[in-house]
């Protein structure tokens, strides 16, 4: 962990009458952390997120939120932690400037600090010639902007974001996942709920796993492809040889040590291993195949996720 | 360290908070809203028209009543159809229903209630700001309409207003936002419990219409005559059903509000509802005009049943929006 921890959950359960939509969540979060959180829709996470917030009440458990409970002093939580909803709205009638001028003086800036702020963040997140246009004129990307603005404006301890990109184009995405990453700079701890798992790898320090309510798996990328995939060692082969793919496949599932073995199309295959046998497996390719290439290949969230469920849905039946 | 389900934590922290930025920010919008603009330049050309022809009929009959200026508010003149006080108490709940209706479902709709929510203010503090703002926007349209009439006939009539009928017309005013209080509170309400501002608007207008055209035609006689009786018993009229039907009527936030504007703008008013006196105390009160106080202490139930009903309304809107889910 990064700091100081200013996000801690334990126990965290919310419940719908019989439905258990959030189950003894544990989660801690340090300062300047990028922390991802990760499941199906209806696993909890969003409801989790509103916990932290103190816009729903847990059933049991409790939170701290940069040192306050968000159950007790959500004013003192709420004037701590910005918050990018998914797909964020404002008042369409009114300027940029109104929109968070209105949020800025809930949140209890002074007028002159506000304007000063406002330029700033509109500048950070690429919307300086922006501040007064109506809102309406914007477009999702712009809104999704303004909506880190005002996060930015509030220069928050925390900042908890939403579905942040999901209606961005791959280059707007790209900018975003940039100023997410200058909020860890600024110290800023960030809990990033997304569906997107390459962008969640590509700025998380960390992801939580939610599967029906409760984080099945939480840690870095690699210690969760450990787990998940087995060895935490995933090496590609390329190669080729007269037995065609299914032989070589075979081949590679023979070698002791190795757990699984993807065909990855053409001549590449993925391999699982509990350790580096690298070198093992050129020994017993040769002489027969051809060995044209053999490297670790970075573990993948996209992998690990699938797996995961692939292996929750098996366990279920 | 798990804390015990079933007990709810005090809160801490002011519910106050941030309710002076709400009530701001929605009543520039109010006020500043093409729909306000249009819904008051309808009323006050309404108005302007009906305090012309009812200066100029009164202007006709000067020195037949002490209270000519509680005169221009009650008199229906000719040609128009309708007196002041009934045009007042048509339009203000469709103002108030206009204001309110779509108070917290545009915010879901928007998906601005969590951007906003996530800011240091409570719930609770949002709904009360954005009711008071809402209030405010009806009692300057009122009171601009209050002294649009009471200056057209300053000038028309030639008089100033004595200073009883002043007192007398700003109770009604006073009661006329109370009576808009009550009908804002209920489109609130239905506000939190429909998603869809048309629903809201048109739950709000179909109760409106309920008790402005059949709760007293249709409604109340039937609920009375199965409670009580009929109307009319074999020894004259059945006391039960007259008491059960005025009760019934009285639910209605407009015959509280008609009751009131009556006893305030017709000083003669000694009663509201059936009266039993002998025919010798008869003669010693007819048209004899009740003291002002005595008016107010007249209509003091009305009054405070329209505060009343507006805090019960609101309060069931309040527990509602608590207990709703924001994720929008």
């Amino acid at each position: 962990m990064a700091g100081e921890v200013v996000i801690r959950a334990e126990a965290l359960t919310k419940r719908y009458g019989a439905n258990l939509a959030v189950d003894h969540v544990d989660l801690e979060v340090g300062a300047g952390e990028i922390v991802g959180i990760l499941g199906p829709n209806g696993s909890g996470k969003t409801t989790t997120i509103l916990m932290l917030l103190g816009l729903t009440e847990p059933t049991e458990g409790r939170a701290m939120v940069a040192g306050f409970d968000p159950l007790r002093d959500p004013l003192e939580v709420k004037r701590r932690v910005g918050y990018l909803p998914d797909q964020v709205g404002f008042y369409d009638g009114l300027s940029a400037l109104d929109n968070l001028a209105y949020t800025g003086r809930l949140a209890g800036l002074p007028r002159s600090e506000i304007d000063a702020r406002f330029s700033e963040a509109m500048e950070r997140v690429g919307l300086g010639p922006y501040g007064y246009a109506r809102v309406r004129t914007f477009s999702q990307g712009m809104r999704q902007r303004l909506g880190l603005a005002e996060v930015l404006m509030k220069r928050p301890s925390v900042a908890i974001l939403d579905e942040p990109t999901t209606a961005l184009d791959p280059h707007s995405t790209q900018e975003f996942l940039g100023m997410i990453r200058g909020l860890k700079a600024d110290g800023t701890a960030v809990l990033l709920s997304s569906h997107h798992l390459d962008q969640v790898q590509s700025v998380c320090d960390r992801v939580a796993l939610f599967n029906r309510g409760r984080i099945a798996l939480s840690g870095t990328v690699t210690e969760l492809a450990g787990r998940v995939l087995g060895g935490g060692h995933v090496i590609d082969v390329e190669a080729r040889g007269p037995e065609g793919a299914a032989g070589i496949a075979e081949r590679l599932a023979a070698i002791p040590g190795i757990v699984r073995v993807h065909p990855l199309g053409g001549d590449r295959y993925r391999v699982d291993c509990q350790r580096d046998l690298r070198a093992e497996i050129a020994r017993r390719l040769a002489p027969e195949v051809e060995l044209i290439g053999i490297h670790f290949a970075a573990p993948s969230l996209n992998e690990v996720y699938n797996r995961y469920f692939e292996e929750a849905r098996l366990a279920a039946q | 360290m798990p804390r015990s389900s079933g007990i709810p934590a005090a809160r801490r922290g002011s519910p106050w908070t941030g309710v002076g930025t709400v009530v701001a920010k929605e009543t520039a919008d109010h006020l500043s809203g093409v729909r306000m603009v249009v819904i008051e330049a309808l009323i006050f050309l309404v108005a302007l028209v009906l305090a012309w022809f009812s200066t100029t009929t009164i202007r006709e009959t000067i020195g037949q009543s002490p209270f000519l200026f509680l005169r221009l508010l009650t008199i229906t003149p000719d040609p128009i159809p309708f007196s002041f006080i009934s045009m007042v108490g048509l339009v203000t709940p469709i103002i108030a229903i206009a204001l309110g209706f779509d108070a917290i479902n545009a915010e879901f709709n928007q998906r601005t209630l969590s951007r906003i929510l996530a800011q240091p203010i409570y719930r609770d503090a949002l709904l009360f700001g954005k009711f008071l703002a809402r209030l405010l926007s009806l009692s300057i349209a009122l009171v601009s309409l209050w002294l649009l009439v009471l200056g057209l006939g300053f000038l028309r009539l030639g008089l100033p207003p004595s200073g009883e009928e002043l007192i007398r017309m700003l109770g009604f005013l006073v009661a006329t936002i109370a009576f808009g209080g009550v009908w804002l509170a209920l489109a609130m309400l239905f506000s939190v419990l429909f998603r869809a501002p048309a629903t809201a608007a048109l739950a709000a207008l179909g109760l409106w219409l309920l008790f402005a055209l059949f709760w007293t035609v249709m409604v109340t006689p039937l609920l009375a005559t199965l409670i009580a009786g009929p109307a009319e018993g074999i020894f004259g009229p059945n006391i039960a059903y007259i008491s059960t039907e005025q009760t019934l009527q009285r639910l209605s936030p407009n015959t509280l509000y008609s009751d009131a504007a009556v006893a305030l703008l017709n000083p003669t008013t000694r009663a509201l509802g059936p009266v039993f006196v002998s025919l010798r105390e008869l003669s010693t009160m007819v048209n004899a005009p009740l003291p002002v106080s005595q008016s107010f202490i007249l209509i003091w139930p009305q009054l405070t049943g329209l505060i009343a009903a507006t805090i019960v309304i609101f309060a069931i809107a309040y527990i509602v929006f608590q207990r709703q889910e924001i994720r929008a």
